[in-house]
């Protein structure tokens, strides 16, 4: 559905030529959920802007369901456009419009009948839970709604794609995941092929079936959630999955382990097991439990003991019971 | 206190020092909203950026807001000449305070489209958006209640220009407080027409902000 072929973008600025993006190759598929994330300055929001071309590229191609962005007139650009609406964490709606007004806006342009606009309009903002916010300004309503409006609005064009530029970050956990669960079920029902960048795995973990992790303008990792989440290969993407730093930080420095259980062994007590049958205690610094899509994972973070050879011992068992784990170089 | 051939006089002076400022305001907006317009969408941030073009207007603006009023008004007499017919009355009047007050507008409208949030605008265009539909869709609708503030700003304004013109028989209240009041010495000729200028002014003010606060959808 897009494709990036060696994406490059540079900014001039009075300090001299900067590099955000550094090419850049990503192909995302026709109906999947793509998520890229970064930490802030990766090179994120530019690089969703190259797609639509609200930032040209430096050097590179983009290819958009066959044609090639660049080689597109202005006019035909414009057109385009309104087959790939995008999401943004501002919401960006037009403050003196109410919401039915703000979703009509994409159907003037795309020049729709008043009449079909308005039902159309409507329509939209039912599925998107806000049937009875038709005529409430923006001003009115709190930042998930206004969200809700921003994605109603997106959609009014039955747009291929959707690029969501941190559409979440500025709202609160719940919220959150209502709004993801409301794009999961666009997906799904209507077929949209979902970009969504940001900078929490959160996001990620609940709805994209592939992720991108991008650092410094580069991608420096790609590939399914639940491979990427299981075994993460690069800085940026341990940095991201792995509990922080900070968290741990009262904690004198030895040798970690984390361990992951898939959904079979969460249901074996194994730490108990394992402590009572390697006669070594461990220290419990961290686990959470995840579910990517649909399947519990559980993640947990051990601090081993001194001597060497209860940790051979500890090894040994986690790998008779075919526990995934990974030894972590724990920086207090 | 006053005899009913002053009071005429008042009543008409009013209504010249209102047709002037009136007829002025809304020619300066047919030549200073498209003027703030181009000022703002080619700006370098801008919808459709033209430095060029923006660097050449700024200066012919930035010239003639510089030039102050009374002389400008002697300065162009031969254009207003040529326009109207002649020199003086309200009628002439109106060109000086056109030709004044447009660049002075197009600067007002300028800023108030730059107040226009610039995550709207790309939104917007992500949207298939023509510069011209930033232009009529976005940039003035959501700029309103700032471009209404800003009228009534340039109104009172230009209420005060045209009472200057009075020095050089502008007509209107000016001529009357200049007339009378100055070159006769009719204090309370000059009191009164002061006190209705004020009253003038506070009336199209108060209008304004009114009508700016109605429109606007930002705060309930």
């Amino acid at each position: 559905m897009i494709s990036l072929r060696n994406l490059c973008k540079t900014f001039e600025t009075s300090e001299g030529t900067i590099e955000v993006l550094k090419n850049i190759n990503l192909d995302i598929q026709k109906g999947e959920i793509f998520g890229i994330i970064g930490l802030s300055g990766a090179g994120k929001s530019t690089l969703v802007r190259c797609i639509n071309l609200l930032e040209k590229p430096t050097s590179g191609e983009v290819i958009f369901d066959g044609m090639r962005m660049g080689d597109l007139s202005p006019k035909e650009l414009l057109k385009v456009r309104q087959s790939m609406s995008m999401v943004f964490q501002s919401f960006n709606l037009l403050q003196q419009r109410t919401a039915l007004k703000n979703v009509c806006y994409p159907l003037e342009i795309a020049k729709v009948p008043k009449e079909e606009a308005r039902k159309r309009a409507e329509e939209l903002l039912e599925l998107v839970g806000l049937s009875d916010k038709l005529n409430a300004y923006p001003s009115q309503l709190s930042g998930g709604q206004k969200q809700r409006v921003a994605i109603a609005r997106a959609l009014a064009t039955e747009p291929k794609v959707l690029l969501c530029d941190e559409i979440t970050s500025a709202l609160d956990p719940n919220t959150t995941r209502s709004i993801l669960e409301l794009l999961q079920n666009i997906n799904r029902t209507m077929g949209v092929t979902i970009l969504i960048i940001t900078h929490e795995m959160e996001v990620i973990e609940q709805i994209c079936h592939r992720v991108a992790v991008i650092n410094g303008g580069s991608i420096v990792e790609t590939g399914e959630v639940r491979e990427v989440f299981l075994r993460p290969r690069s800085e940026t993407a341990k940095q991201l999955i792995l509990p922080k730093g900070h968290e741990i930080s009262h904690m004198t420095g030895k040798r970690c382990l984390r361990i992951v259980f898939d959904g079979n062994s969460a249901f074996e007590p194994i730490i108990s097991n394992m402590t009572l049958e390697c006669r070594a205690v461990v220290n419990i610094l961290y686990a959470n439990t995840k579910s990517i899509e649909g399947r519990a994972y559980g993640e947990m973070l051990l601090q081993l003991p001194d001597d060497d050879i209860s940790i051979k011992r500890i090894l040994a068992y986690l790998d008779e019971k075919g526990i995934f784990y990974k030894e972590e170089e724990i920086n207090v | 206190m006053f005899d009913q051939g002053m009071l005429e006089l008042l009543g008409k002076g009013i209504l010249e020092t209102l047709y002037m400022t009136v007829v002025s305001t809304a020619l300066a907006y047919a030549f200073g909203l498209p003027l703030g317009v181009l000022l703002c969408i080619t700006d370098k941030n801008g919808v459709y950026p033209i430095p060029f073009v923006n660097k050449l207007l700024g200066f012919i603006i930035n010239f003639l807001r510089s030039v102050p009023f009374l002389i400008l008004l002697v300065f162009i007499l031969p254009l207003t000449r040529a326009i109207v017919g002649t020199t003086i009355g309200s009628t002439a009047t109106i060109v000086p305070l056109v030709v004044a007050a447009s660049p002075f507008v197009a600067r007002m409208v300028e800023s108030s489209l730059k107040e226009v949030d610039s995550g709207v605008i790309e939104a917007a265009q992500s949207m298939g958006s023509s510069t011209f539909q930033i232009i009529y869709k976005v940039l003035i609708p959501e700029a309103k209640p700032s471009l209404i503030l800003g009228a009534a700003i340039a109104i009172t304004t230009i209420l005060g220009h045209s009472a200057m013109a009075g020095f050089v028989g502008g007509g209107g209240l000016g001529t009357i407080a200049v007339n009378y009041g100055y070159y006769r010495y009719q204090r309370d000729v000059m009191a009164v027409t002061v006190i209705l200028l004020v009253i003038i002014v506070q009336i199209f003010q108060e209008i304004g902000m009114r009508i700016a606060r109605r429109t606007d959808k930002r705060i309930r």
